[in-house]
C-alpha cells in the first residue's frame, strides 16, 4: 500500500512537471506575446515599439527558454507566482481567491451529483417503464447531449429573467453573505452537476437492472423480505460499484463544466481565469493557472482512486 | 447417418445445417431500426445532412450579409427568427451553421480515429516497454479533463477551423488508442493470426490484413459516437471564444454573441443551443443503434 502511494505520487509529480513544461515551451513558440500587446496598445502613451526589447528584458523574456523555465519553477516552489504582465496583479493571491470559489462550487456539485445520480438511477430501474423512468431517461439524455452553456442560458432566461426567482449572475462567498451566496450558487451548481448526474443515473439504472436478475435477489424476495430491505440491502450495495468506478469521469466532467459555467454566470473562479489568460496570452498567468489546474486534477483523481480501495476492499493495490 | 465431407451432397447438407442462411444486410437493418428512438435519430441526421447540402437553396438570406438598418429585429415578418446585432438573418445563419457543425464533427472524428488507430495498433503489436509507455501516456491524457486539454491546444494553435479540429481530435485520440489496443490484444489470440504468422506473414501484414478489418465494427461505432462529442466540444470552445470565430456561422459562437442580448432577443442564443442538442442527440442515438446492430456482445452496455 505504501509503495503504491509513493508510486502514484511520483507519477503525479511527473505529470505536473511535464504538463507545465509543455505549456511553457509551446506558448512561447507561437506568434503573439504579451509584450507585443502592451507595446501595440500603448503606441500613443509611454511605450513605443522601440521599447519592445527593453520590456522583454525587464520581464526576463529575452533569456533562453529553459533557463526561464527553471527559474519560474524555482519561484513556484518558493510559493512566488509573480505578477501578470498585462494587468499587473499578484497571481498567487488571485489564484488563492479564485481556487476557493471553484472548489466550493465544484465540491458541492460533486457531492450532489454523487447522491442524486445513483438515486435517480435506482428509482428509474425499479419503476421501469413508468412515467418516472421516462422522465429520468429524458433528463439523462439532455444532460449528455445538451451543451453546458445552453443549459445555463436557459436557466438564466427562464428562472432568473422571466420568473425572477434567482440572481442572474455573479458570486458571493458564503462567509460574506450566506443567503445571497446560496441563491447565487443554485443555478451554476445545477448546470455543473447535470452531466455527471446524467451519466451516473444511466450507469446506475443499467447496473440495477442487471442486479435485479441475480439469484440472491430472487432469494431475498422469496424469503419474504420487504421491498425496502431487498432494495437497500441487496440491490443497492451490489449495483453501486460500477457507478463508483465512474467517479473519475464525473470529476473530469465537473472540472470541464466549471470552465464554461464560470463564463456563463460571470463567476470569478479559476476556470474563467484560465480562459481569460489563454485568450490574452499572458505568459505568467497561463503558466500558473495551468499548473494549479493540473495539480487540482491530479490530486482529485488520486483521492478518487484511493476511495475505490476504501469502498471496495476487493481492489488490491500493487 | 455417416457424413462424408468429401461427398458433395453431404457437404452441402452439412453447410446448410451449420449456417442457416441469414441475409446480413437484412439482419443489420432489422436490428438497427428496432428501437424507435434510433429511427428518430436517423431521420434527424438525414434532415441535417439535407439542410447542410442544400443550405444555399433553403436559407432565405445570405448568412453573412449585414443589414445595419435591421439589427436585432423581432422574430416573424421578413426575418423568420429575427436578426442578430449586425442585422444578419438568424435562420440563415443557423442553416449554414449545420454545415460547419457537420464538417467539424466528421473531420474531427476521422482525424482522431486515424491517429488513435495507428498508435493503438503499434502499441498492441509492440508489447513490452513500448506498449507500457504508450498506454501510460494515454492514461495520463485521459486523466486531464478534455475541455482543459482542448483549451490549451486550441489557444496554442490559434482559433479557426483547423485549430479546433486538431485540438478536439487530440483530446479524443486516447479513447481510440485504448479501443484499438484492446481489440488487438484480444484478436491476437485467434487461430487465424497464428496461422498467418506460421505462414511467415510479417507483423505489419497481420496488422493490416487480419487485425484491422476485425476492429472495424467497434471503430465505426466509436467514430459515430465521437462525432456528436466533437460537435459538442467545438460548440463549447467556440462559446469560450477559442474555437471558430465570427463571422463564420458556427452555433457555439452564435450562442455567445447572442448571449449579450438575452433580455431582448433570447432566440439568438437559445436557438443555436437547441440545434446543437438535436444534432448531438441524433449522433448518439445512431451510435447506440449501430452498436446493437454491429456488435451483439456489447448490447445493453452503457457508454
Amino acid at each position: 500500500m505504501i509503495n503504491y502511494i509513493i508510486q502514484r505520487v511520483v507519477h503525479a509529480v511527473i505529470i505536473i512537471v511535464l504538463v507545465s513544461l509543455a505549456v511553457f515551451l509551446l506558448i512561447r513558440m507561437l506568434p503573439g506575446d504579451p509584450i507585443e500587446i502592451i507595446v501595440s496598445q500603448n503606441t500613443l502613451a509611454s511605450y513605443g515599439p522601440e521599447y519592445y526589447d527593453q520590456l522583454a528584458h525587464e520581464y526576463g523574456l529575452d533569456r533562453p527558454v529553459m533557463i526561464q523555465f527553471v527559474d519560474w519553477f524555482g519561484n513556484i516552489i518558493r510559493g512566488e507566482f509573480g505578477n501578470s504582465i498585462l494587468h499587473n496583479f499578484n497571481i498567487g493571491e488571485q489564484i488563492k481567491d479564485r481556487l476557493t470559489v471553484t472548489l466550493l462550487l465544484g465540491l458541492t456539485a460533486f457531492v450532489i451529483s454523487f447522491i442524486v445520480g445513483p438515486l435517480l438511477g435506482i428509482i428509474s430501474a425499479i419503476r421501469r417503464g413508468t412515467w418516472i423512468d421516462n422522465l429520468v431517461t429524458v433528463v439523462a439524455n439532455i444532460g449528455i447531449t445538451a451543451p453546458t452553456f445552453w443549459i445555463g442560458i436557459l436557466l438564466i432566461y427562464f428562472v432568473g429573467l422571466k420568473a425572477g426567482l434567482l440572481p442572474l449572475y455573479g458570486y458571493t462567498l458564503p462567509w460574506t453573505d450566506l443567503g445571497l451566496s446560496i441563491r447565487q450558487s443554485i443555478m451554476p451548481i445545477i448546470v455543473i452537476a447535470l452531466s455527471p448526474i446524467a451519466s451516473s443515473a444511466r450507469q446506475m439504472r443499467s447496473s440495477v437492472l442487471e442486479v435485479l436478475n441475480e439469484d440472491y435477489v430472487r432469494t431475498a424476495w422469496a424469503k419474504g423480505l420487504k421491498e425496502k430491505a431487498v432494495i437497500y440491502k441487496h440491490v443497492m450495495k451490489n449495483s453501486l460499484m460500477p457507478v463508483i468506478t465512474l467517479q473519475g469521469t464525473m470529476l473530469r466532467q465537473i472540472i470541464g463544466g466549471q470552465v464554461v459555467v464560470e463564463t456563463v454566470f460571470v463567476i470569478p473562479g479559476l476556470g474563467k481565469m484560465m480562459v481569460d489568460a489563454f485568450l490574452s496570452n499572458d505568459y505568467p498567468v497561463v503558466q500558473a493557472v495551468t499548473l494549479v489546474m493540473t495539480i487540482v486534477v491530479v490530486i482529485s483523481s488520486l483521492v478518487v482512486d484511493f476511495l475505490y480501495g476504501w469502498i471496495d476492499p476487493r481492489i488490491q493495490y500493487e | 447417418m455417416d457424413i462424408d465431407i468429401a461427398n458433395k451432397d453431404d457437404f452441402e447438407l452439412l453447410e446448410e445445417e451449420l449456417l442457416p442462411p441469414v441475409n446480413e444486410v437484412k439482419r443489420f437493418i432489422r436490428v438497427f431500426f428496432r428501437r424507435k428512438i434510433v429511427v428518430v435519430g436517423f431521420i434527424l441526421v438525414i434532415i441535417f445532412l439535407f439542410i447542410a447540402a442544400f443550405a444555399g437553396l433553403i436559407s432565405p438570406y445570405d448568412p453573412y450579409e449585414q443589414d445595419l438598418y435591421n439589427v436585432l429585429s423581432d422574430p416573424g415578418g421578413a426575418h423568420l427568427l429575427g436578426t442578430d446585432a449586425l442585422g444578419r438573418d438568424l435562420f440563415s445563419r443557423l442553416i449554414y451553421g449545420t454545415r460547419t457543425a457537420l464538417a467539424v464533427g466528421a473531420s474531427t472524428a476521422l482525424v482522431a480515429a486515424a491517429i488513435g488507430t495507428v498508435i493503438g495498433l503499434i502499441a498492441g503489436f509492440a508489447e513490452g516497454p513500448a506498449q507500457t509507455i504508450i498506454m501510460r501516456l494515454t492514461d495520463a491524457m485521459m486523466a486531464i479533463p478534455s475541455l482543459i486539454l482542448q483549451i490549451i491546444i486550441a489557444s496554442i494553435l490559434k482559433a479557426g477551423v483547423p485549430g479546433v479540429v486538431f485540438a478536439v481530435a487530440i483530446s479524443l485520440v486516447p479513447g481510440f488508442i485504448r479501443l484499438t489496443n484492446g481489440q488487438v490484444l484480444s484478436l491476437k489470440q485467434n487461430d487465424y493470426v497464428l496461422a498467418a504468422r506460421s505462414m511467415g506473414s510479417s507483423r505489419i501484414r497481420i496488422a493490416i490484413f487480419h487485425i484491422l478489418p476485425n476492429c472495424l465494427s467497434p471503430l465505426i461505432v466509436q467514430i459515430t459516437m465521437m462525432m456528436g462529442i466533437a460537435i459538442l466540444a467545438e460548440a463549447s470552445l467556440s462559446f469560450l471564444g477559442m474555437g471558430i470565430l465570427p463571422p463564420t456561422a458556427a452555433w457555439g459562437s452564435m450562442a455567445y454573441d447572442g448571449y449579450r442580448y438575452l433580455t431582448t432577443q433570447p432566440l439568438l442564443s437559445i436557438a443555436p443551443g437547441l440545434a446543437i442538442m438535436f444534432l448531438v442527440f441524433s449522433f448518439s442515438m445512431i451510435g447506440d443503434g449501430l452498436r446493437d446492430a454491429l456488435d451483439p456482445k456489447l448490447r445493453g452496455t452503457t457508454s
